[in-house]
């Protein structure tokens, strides 16, 4: 193992493990408080039950993610000092007020937890409140930086350094908008689908239980609503990564010629000796179609650009295909999750439903990472796009292999503790109150 | 006083903060090592009841002190993150133990010996961030890590090991401890009142000591710090407000005037990472890199009025947050 690949291997890692936590901590809150303030509007001793478990299974997660994010936030420069040395200047604002944000989160994530019997009814649900809204807020702080990487703005390059900083320019780069829509609603659909699946599941076992039908109605509504949502970003988005990062789209499609009708390959191989993608579906003028709406519209291919510049189209591709994949199943799943609702004017609760949400569980996880990858994967060789390469970024110390072994053992660890911890929490939590009605 | 300037300040405040808070947090952590005595269990639950609210929030300011270094000194991080990068990275697995193990610990049930595990891990690792972060904090200071204009490490990657910067590390574990056993009179009762007094008795001779042998080896090992702890106009008034709030914190430890205790301790940890930053000035990185290696003014401005801007939200949210929990009349017993 390379020095440069221990690097990407251990910071693809770090962050891999740590956007799982930094999802759940988006949108957790918002499921607990939304629990919380159904209890307090209705009385309902089961809502203000759900809001207990949930805050505990939140502070768990939470805890795990404030240290996973310490990690990256060392590693930035631990790692890719030489990249942090240019885009400190530029980055650094959104990351500044992330964390204020951060702060804002952790103080009232205190004041919720411990606070129930210290502080009032309004303050503790405000407090959850605040929360939920600095999640969203760090979330939106951190993609702004990434969305800079992806397209550099901001500042004049001249001999190979950074002049005439624009600071506010480098904290809205083009795209910046789709970028943090699509990360935010990624973290509800995600975090809601999952939790309505664990939920999904124990109702299953025994059906009609109070606890598990409030909390797969507020998680399958927030879930459900940001999974339905989300199909009409990624067009968005992708409409954006066409005209922006055309060689990202490139390689996410399999797309290797400049041509117009460009056809959508679904599924496939692509092969960058052939330049071909063998084992897909073609659908003639799909990508034209999807990607400008307009047929007969041109897509530059990878060829069109150096083949020094092109991220693995094979990587990229198969990262992307995943993502819509699984995107595209949850998105059914709401659908039909809203049509039976709608039908019979409540909680679908019929067994193969319940099955179906409860297999879907994991979707939502597996097309977050995979989104990421497609971002990240994508914009290779680069890690500032057009301005500087991964290879120019990586730190000089060597023996990088010994922290990414020690730190994969660390995650490993981390990830079936937490895990075990969350099973145990469940198990041995008190029984629910079975009726309704108490304060 | 240029942006640069100001910023440095800044950052300075930050570490402050995360001394006097975080620190306590890792000092709670020490304790719980080392309790012992019929009060064992006693005093490892008043530790948990007192930094499970905060240590999270307390926890922010290092990762503002990470954020504003590369946003405003970005040669500096990447000259830091090189040089040091055996210590920090160690001291990262101390700092993610130590939360993911304490929460752990607080969420598991039963109270069985898995759970007497992740206390040992929480503590353990309480007891190596602090001398890591001293040791890190030491090596910056002495001089012993170079770098070149390009930020290319020049020092090998042991260059930090070294008698001060140990000795800086042992320090910052005694200080620590000390500003910990202080806040704990004050929340503690009764007997368990009594084992932490003593506890910051000792752990205050201890901080005496070592400040004493830091002091002996910068003289020889970080010659630019000891010049500057002594040869400053401002040397002299600033050992002198340090040893009074040294002073009146063990003076209102031996009269059991808690409060009093916590106020000078407060002080005396505030104006050693003060000293400590005065002492350096304008070196961020002995003796590569000052404070003219800052970004551009286009950054540091706007930089620093977010900076205010988020103090505006900040302080509010964090006196809230010390008022429920740490205020006159927040008692023990916070159910999860």
């Amino acid at each position: 193992m390379t020095d440069l690949s221990a690097a990407r291997w251990l910071f693809g890692s770090s962050l891999a493990f740590h956007i799982l936590f930094a999802a759940v901590g988006v949108a957790m809150p918002l499921l607990m408080v939304l629990a919380e303030w159904w209890a307090r509007r209705t009385g309902s001793a089961v809502h203000l039950e759900l809001a207990r478990r949930w805050a505990k299974g939140t502070a768990i997660l939470f805890a795990v993610g404030a240290v996973s994010g310490t990690v990256i936030s060392f590693e930035l420069g631990l790692l890719w000092p030489r990249f942090m040395a240019f885009a400190g200047p530029l980055v650094g604002m959104p990351f500044s007020l992330e964390g204020f944000a951060f702060f804002a989160e952790a103080i009232f994530l205190g004041i919720y937890l411990y606070g129930w019997e210290r502080v009032s009814p309004r303050l503790h649900l405000a407090s959850g409140a605040v929360v939920a809204a600095s999640g969203a807020l760090s979330a939106f702080f951190v993609t702004l930086a990434n969305a800079w990487m992806n397209h550099p703005a901001g500042f004049d390059l001249v001999l190979g350094r950074p002049t005439a900083l624009r600071p506010l320019d480098a904290m809205f780069p083009p795209g910046w908008a789709h970028e943090v829509v699509h990360v935010l609603l990624s973290s509800y659909a995600a975090t809601g689908l999952a939790v309505a699946g664990i939920h999904a599941w124990f109702l299953r076992r025994s059906p009609g239980h109070p606890f598990h039908r409030a909390a797969l109605a507020i998680a399958l509504a927030v879930g459900g609503t940001a999974s339905l949502l989300q199909p009409l970003s990624g067009d968005l988005s992708a409409r954006e990564v066409a005209v922006n990062q055309p060689v990202k789209l490139a390689a996410m499609e399999g797309q290797f010629a400049t041509r117009t009708h460009a056809p959508l390959h679904l599924g496939g191989l692509p092969d960058v000796a052939t330049r071909t993608v063998p084992w897909s579906l073609e659908i003639p003028s799909g990508l034209s179609l999807l990607a400008f709406h307009d047929p007969a519209a041109e897509v530059r291919g990878l060829d069109a650009f150096p083949r020094s510049s092109w991220p693995d189209p094979l990587k990229v591709h198969l990262a992307f295909q995943v993502m819509v994949g699984a995107g595209t199943a949850i998105a059914a799943l709401a659908l039909a999750a809203l049509a039976l609702a709608v039908r019979r004017r409540a909680l679908p609760v019929h067994p193969r439903f319940l099955l179906a949400v409860a297999l879907a569980g994991p979707l939502g996880f597996v097309a977050l990472e995979a989104g990421w990858l497609v971002t990240e994967w994508g914009r290779q060789p680069f890690t500032i796009w057009g301005v500087m390469r991964t290879a120019d970024a990586v730190t000089p110390v060597a023996h990088l292999s010994a922290p990414f072994w020690i730190f994969i053992v660390l995650y490993l660890f981390l990830a079936a503790t937490t895990a075990l911890l969350l099973w145990r929490q469940i198990l041995h939590a008190p029984p629910p109150p079975a009726e309704e009605g108490r304060p | 006083m240029s942006p640069a300037t100001l910023l440095a300040g800044v950052i300075l405040a930050a570490l402050v903060f995360y001394a006097l808070f975080a620190g306590a947090d890792f000092g709670g952590g020490i304790w719980d090592l080392l309790a012992t005595g019929p009060r064992r269990q006693a005093q490892r639950e008043l530790v948990e009841r007192a930094i499970g609210p905060i240590w999270e929030a307390n926890h922010v300011w290092l990762i503002l002190v990470v954020v504003l270094l590369f946003t405003g000194f970005p040669a500096a991080f990447a000259a830091v993150t090189t040089t040091l990068f055996v210590p920090l990275t160690a001291l990262l697995l101390g700092i993610v133990l130590r939360g993911a193990a304490f929460t752990f610990r607080t969420y598991d049930e039963p109270r069985d010996a898995v759970q007497a595990r992740w206390g040992l891990l929480f503590s353990g690792s309480s007891v190596i961030a602090p001398l890591l972060l001293g040791a890190s904090v030491g090596a910056l200071a002495s001089g012993r890590l170079r770098v070149a204009p390009d930020g290319t490490p020049l020092s090998p990657p042991g260059a930090w090991l070294g008698a001060f910067p140990a000795a800086v590390g042992i320090f910052a574990s005694a200080l620590f401890a000390f500003l910990a056993a202080v806040y704990l009179t004050v929340e503690a009762r009764g007997a368990l009142q009594e084992d932490f007094r003593r506890r910051a008795l000792l752990s205050g001779a201890a901080v005496f000591v070592a400040a004493a042998a830091a002091a002996l080896l910068s003289w020889s090992d970080a010659p630019l710090v000891f010049h500057g702890l002594t040869g400053r106009p401002w040397s002299l008034p600033l050992h002198a407000a340090t040893a009074a709030a040294a002073l009146t914190a063990f003076g209102a430890l031996w009269v059991r005037r808690f409060r009093l205790a916590r106020l000078a301790a407060a002080a005396q940890v505030a104006l050693i990472v003060l000293g400590w930053g005065a002492s350096q000035y304008p070196y961020l990185v002995v003796p590569d890199v000052t404070l003219a290696a800052a970004a551009p003014r286009a950054t540091l401005v706007p930089l620093l009025w977010a900076l205010a801007a988020g103090a505006l939200t900040l302080f509010p949210s964090l006196w809230l947050l010390f008022r429920v929990f740490k205020g006159r009349r927040a008692g023990p017993g916070a159910r999860l």
